[in-house]
This record gives structure tokens, C-alpha cells and sequence, in this order.
């Protein structure tokens, strides 16, 4: 993995025309940069199939087929639509409860979506800080905190996330914290590795020279810079959080039960697997598509950066 | 040469020692230590007989330094599960671990080398990209997923393999399979873009105009150039292995140091949990330091410096 950034990190501009344009074209030309994105087909698919998700989670916030806690034990274990004995109210099948599984799994990408995203802005937050301290202003800082990543780059996260996990409780909010403190060693070296490289460009040494303070530096000219890697790294890391999170709650370490997420419904749907394997798939599946469109749009934009 | 051994050796030293700090302090994240220290229907007396034994009514320093003396020592407490010494059930599992990992490991590369270098040797064609889908969805695929998948078709459907234990080659089968799907997924991704990156230098096109075909370019000089990032990885691999065993073990009820940690995470049994970390943790570091010094050997353009490559 290269993590030498160019210093010129703003995808290549389109080729000038010979002609100058229109005044009235710049608008249109505009436009056609922002849906360039869009021309690459992984971050087409990718992009669509998180949108999609995101739209069912905000959904269920408000609609779902079934109240998600209902239980009828009269119901329990209903099969697939396509299956003998199915009951088309409940397409998908219901668990040991008689709970609808199709209601369960919307309500479950609310779960996934914030960790995913809690985690990696916690994670974000803490790396970006440390590093830019490293970057900007070198001397013991940089020597403390690089030391620190070294520490924990050889250390693997899922192991110290359940060690941790085991020891200060299950809960949304553990796992998110957890889990940002286990992400945030790749956002300080690529800061920290961005902030090298544009802290010599010579706009920033000139904006120095006309005494601009610190905070101005950063806010103005370092962090702008940085953004557009940071978000790549970010998406990625979405995916592995949500991941991450799915396996601690498998493990029974993660997530409340009463929290309804993908991998507590299949920590419960594992012991039924012999009777009734809809409700150990249907979770995975969802975590599968998930982690999979996110991971086609990271690789869509980590190619238009390249 | 000499200096950067030193080096690394100095930071895996630092690595240890924050490894060492963390599962000390691990029973004082749950709150009360002795709380956690003693089976749940304790008694008062119980409570008092613990924090004594333990030495937790010191200083926290005085504590911390018992610990890692009496550790070093190869005492790391009673298992309140078993009545027995810790560290002398997390390394009585251990075996089993790295049975599991090795095999793993060596699955992965048999599978990702021929279809990553094949891969990169077809860009854009249907090879390649039914390699990079299928690539894409191995990293994607929750593990303890996988491996109850596997179980449903092998172990229930279809009777060929058993759905957990060990002792036997059959029960290696499933659970290597499910802990090396996301290695050879992100295994292939790596390969592909080293070779095809290597692929475009001019070694290679002075190659194929020097009339060599297109194997011996292939075997001899490709694969030759971009084997340093590849092996690298792999190293680092054989940890991140280890590690995620901890979710497979599980699913396969495998006797491994992973299934002993959860198992004991149910049963609030802190001191296997304690050595279960520490042991794992101590060997991936062990490994990584191993890695790097036989690569650096290898390779004299490899810097152990990190800050080269950050």
C-alpha cells in the first residue's frame, strides 16, 4: 500500500478546450464535473446500492411491514414466501418469536449504518488531529504520536475490540467508541503524510510569510488538501466497522440484544440453522450487500483519485 | 544493517509493553476489579481473601509491576472456570490455533498467487473481472456468516464434512476455508495491481521484444519484481490470520485460543481472558518483528524505519 500522496491531491482537471468557452458554459461545465463521478461504474453500483440501504433504514424509522417486536409464537419460524406453509404477509419468513424478519432486517440497517458512521467520524476526529499535530509541527509531537500508530498497527483490532468490549459492557455507544479508537491509526498517517506534503508547497510557505496564523494554515490550506484521501479511507472503513461491529455483536459482545442488528439476529438464528436456515442468511446477506457496495464505491473513488 | 534490527526490536519492545499495560488494565475497565475477580455468588470474605491475593489494595504501579513479574514467571492467575493455571490453558490451545492460521495462510496463497497474477495479466478482460468481483465479495462477506453458510450446505444438507471440533483433516476443512476467504480476496486485489503495475515497466516491454515468451516474462521477471509488496503482506497476514480466528473458532466450536477467549468472556473468567490477549498479542508481534528482519535481509531497499513508509 502506497501512501505517498501527490501534493496536487484534486483529481486532474478535464483538458482545456482551444477555444474559450462561453461565459454561459461554465454552469453546464460545472455540472458535467460534479456527474463525472458517476461515469465510473463501480461508484455507480456502489453508490446506488448505499443509497438504497440508507433509504430503507430511514424507512423503517417510520414504516415497517411489521411492528419489529411484535411476536405471535403462533407464528414462529414461518418459512420464505416461496416455501410450503409461507405466509405472504410475511415474505421473508419470521424467527423463534414469530417476529417479522423483513421488518427486522430494515430496522437492523439503522444499526449497522451508525456504527459505520459514528465509528469512522470518531476514528476520523482522533486521527486527523493527532495527525495533523504530527504533520504541522513535527518535534515530539511526531515522534509521540508516530510511535503510538506503531504500537497499534501491530496489534490486532478485533482482538483488542473484544478484549475491551468484554471488559467495559456491551452497548451501541461502546462499540462506536471501540471501534473508533481501534480506526484511527490510518487517518493519522495519511494526514500526517498529506500535511508533509502540502506544508512545503509554496502557496503555504507564502501565506506564512504574509503571517497568516497556524489555525489559518490548517483551516484554509492544509485540511482541503486533505480531505478528498481522507474520505476514500473513510469509506473503506465504513465498511470494516460496520463488519467489525457485526462480528462483536455475533460474538454477544457487541450490541444489546434489545437493539435489533444483523449480527445479534444471526448470533440468534445460528443455533436454528438445522430448522430454519432463512434466519441465519437473511442477516449475512444484508451485511454482504452492504459491506459490498460500500467497498465497490471506495474502489470507484480510490480510482478516480488515481 | 545491525542498527535497524535494534530498532525494530526496540519498538516491539514499546509494542509489548503497551500490549502489557492494556491487559492489566482490562480489569479495571469493568469497574470494581474484584467484582470481577471472583465467581458471581462470592461472599463478602470472598471479596476481602481476593483483593488481598491480588495485592489490589497497593499502588496501582506496585500492582502493575507484580503483574508483569509474576507473568514473566509464567504465573497469570487461576482460571475460575477450570480451577487451573491461565497462561497453561491458553498455551495448551494454542497449538490448535496455529494449525488453523498456518493452513489458512497456505490456502490463500495457493488459491490468490495463480488467480491474481492471471488476473492482472488479462486486465479488463472477463477473467479478470469475474477474479475482481468475486475478490471484491470475499473481502465483503462477513466471516462467521461464511462459516454458518458452509455449515448449513456441508454439514447439514449434503453430510460430506463435520460442522465442528477438531482432530481429524475433515474438521480442518470449513473452518480454513472461512478464515482465509477474506486473505485471498484481499490477497488477489494486492497481486493484481503489483503485477500489473509491474507489468507496464520497461523491463518487461524490453522483454517481450527481446522475443521471450510470454511464461518466462511472466515466472521470471514479473512475478520476481513485484514478489517484495506481496510477501510483505503475507507476513503480516499469518497476524491479522491469528486474530481473526478469534470469530471462526467460534463459529466451528474449534479448540483454538479464540474459542477459549469468548468462552471465557461468557463465563466473566478475566484471567484466561487476560492470557488469552497477551499470548496472542505477543505473538503476533513476535511475528511481524521476524517478518521484517527476514525481509530487510532480503531486501536491503526496505527501510525498517516506518516513518519511510508512512
Amino acid at each position: 500500500m502506497t501512501n505517498q500522496t501527490s501534493p496536487n491531491l484534486a483529481a486532474p482537471l478535464p483538458a482545456a478546450p482551444l477555444l474559450p468557452a462561453p461565459a454561459g458554459d461554465i454552469a453546464a461545465k460545472k455540472r458535467r464535473g460534479r456527474w463525472r463521478l458517476f461515469r465510473n461504474r463501480s461508484t455507480f453500483i456502489g453508490g446506488l446500492i448505499v443509497v438504497l440501504i440508507v433509504v430503507v433504514a430511514l424507512v423503517s424509522l417510520v414504516w415497517t411491514p411489521h411492528p419489529y417486536e411484535e411476536q405471535d409464537l403462533s407464528l414462529s419460524l414461518l418459512p420464505p414466501f416461496w416455501m410450503d406453509g409461507a405466509n405472504s404477509a410475511y415474505p421473508l419468513g419470521t424467527d423463534l418469536n414469530g417476529r417479522d424478519l423483513l421488518s427486522r432486517l430494515m430496522v437492523g440497517a439503522q444499526a449497522s449504518l451508525f456504527v459505520g458512521v459514528a465509528s469512522v467520524l470518531v476514528g476520523g476526529l482522533i486521527g486527523m488531529t493527532l495527525g495533523l499535530l504530527a504533520g504541522f509541527f513535527g518535534g515530539w509531537w511526531e515522534v509521540l504520536i508516530m510511535r503510538l500508530v506503531d504500537i497499534q498497527l501491530s496489534l490486532p483490532g478485533v482482538l483488542l475490540a473484544i478484549a475491551v468490549l468484554a471488559a467495559i459492557g456491551k452497548g451501541l455507544l461502546n462499540v462506536v467508541v471501540v471501534l473508533g479508537f481501534v480506526s484511527w491509526v490510518q487517518y493519522a498517517r495519511i494526514v500526517r503524510g498529506s500535511t508533509l506534503a502540502v506544508k512545503s508547497q509554496e502557496y503555504v510557505l507564502g501565506a506564512k510569510a504574509v503571517g497568516a496564523k497556524n489555525t489559518r494554515l490548517i483551516m484554509r490550506h492544509i485540511l482541503p488538501n486533505i480531505l478528498p484521501p481522507m474520505l476514500v479511507v473513510a469509506t473503506i472503513n465504513v465498511s470494516s466497522n460496520i463488519l467489525s461491529e457485526a462480528a462483536l455483536s455475533y460474538l454477544g459482545v457487541g450490541v444489546n440484544i434489545s437493539t435489533v442488528t444483523w449480527g445479534g439476529m444471526l448470533n440468534e438464528g445460528k443455533t436454528l440453522f438445522d430448522v430454519s436456515w432463512w434466519n441465519a442468511v437473511w442477516p449475512g446477506l444484508a451485511i454482504l450487500i452492504v459491506v459490498f457496495g460500500i467497498n465497490l464505491l471506495g474502489d470507484g473513488l480510490s480510482e478516480d483519485k488515481s | 544493517m545491525g542498527k535497524l534490527i535494534l530498532q525494530r526490536l526496540w519498538q516491539s519492545l514499546l509494542v509489548l509493553l503497551a500490549v502489557s499495560i492494556l491487559s492489566f488494565l482490562l480489569i479495571f475497565l469493568t469497574g470494581d476489579p474484584v467484582a470481577s475477580l471472583v465467581p458471581l455468588n462470592a461472599r463478602q470474605e470472598d471479596f476481602d481473601n481476593i483483593r488481598k491475593q491480588y495485592g489490589l489494595d497497593q499502588p496501582i504501579f506496585v500492582q502493575y509491576f507484580s503483574f508483569i513479574f509474576k507473568a514473566l514467571q509464567g504465573d497469570m492467575g487461576e482460571s475460575f472456570r477450570y480451577r487451573s493455571d491461565a497462561l497453561g490453558l491458553v498455551l495448551g490451545r494454542l497449538p490448535n490455533t496455529f494449525l488453523l492460521a498456518a493452513v489458512s495462510l497456505l490456502l490463500s496463497i495457493i488459491i490468490s498467487l495463480p488467480v491474481g497474477i492471471m488476473a492482472a495479466r488479462t486486465k479488463g478482460r472477463w477473467f479478470d473481472l469475474i477474479a475482481s468481483f468475486f475478490a471484491l465479495i470475499a473481502i465483503s462477506i462477513p466471516s462467521f456468516w461464511l462459516g454458518v453458510i458452509l455449515i448449513i450446505i456441508f454439514a447439514g444438507t449434503l453430510r460430506w464434512l463435520p460442522a465442528s471440533g477438531s482432530g481429524s483433516w475433515q474438521q480442518l476443512i470449513l473452518p480454513s476455508i472461512t478464515i482465509s476467504a477474506f486473505s485471498v480476496g484481499f490477497l488477489i486485489r494486492l497481486i493484481r495491481r503489483s503485477v500489473a503495475d509491474t507489468l507496464q515497466k520497461q523491463f518487461v516491454v524490453t522483454a517481450r521484444s527481446k522475443g521471450l515468451t510470454e511464461r518466462t516474462i511472466a515466472w521470471r521477471h514479473v512475478l520476481r519484481n513485484s514478489a517484495i509488496p506481496i510477501v510483505t503482506v503475507l507476513g503480516l497476514q499469518f497476524g491479522s490470520l491469528l486474530g481473526g480466528s478469534v470469530v471462526v473458532e467460534t463459529v466451528f466450536a474449534w479448540p483454538g485460543v479464540g474459542w477459549l477467549m469468548i468462552q471465557s468472556i461468557e463465563a466473566r473468567d478475566l484471567p484466561v481472558i487476560r492470557a488469552a490477549v497477551l499470548i496472542l498479542a505477543v505473538f503476533i508481534v513476535l511475528i511481524n518483528l521476524v517478518v521484517d528482519i527476514i525481509y530487510s535481509m532480503l531486501d536491503p531497499r526496505i527501510k525498517l524505519n516506518s516513518e519511510a513508509n508512512s
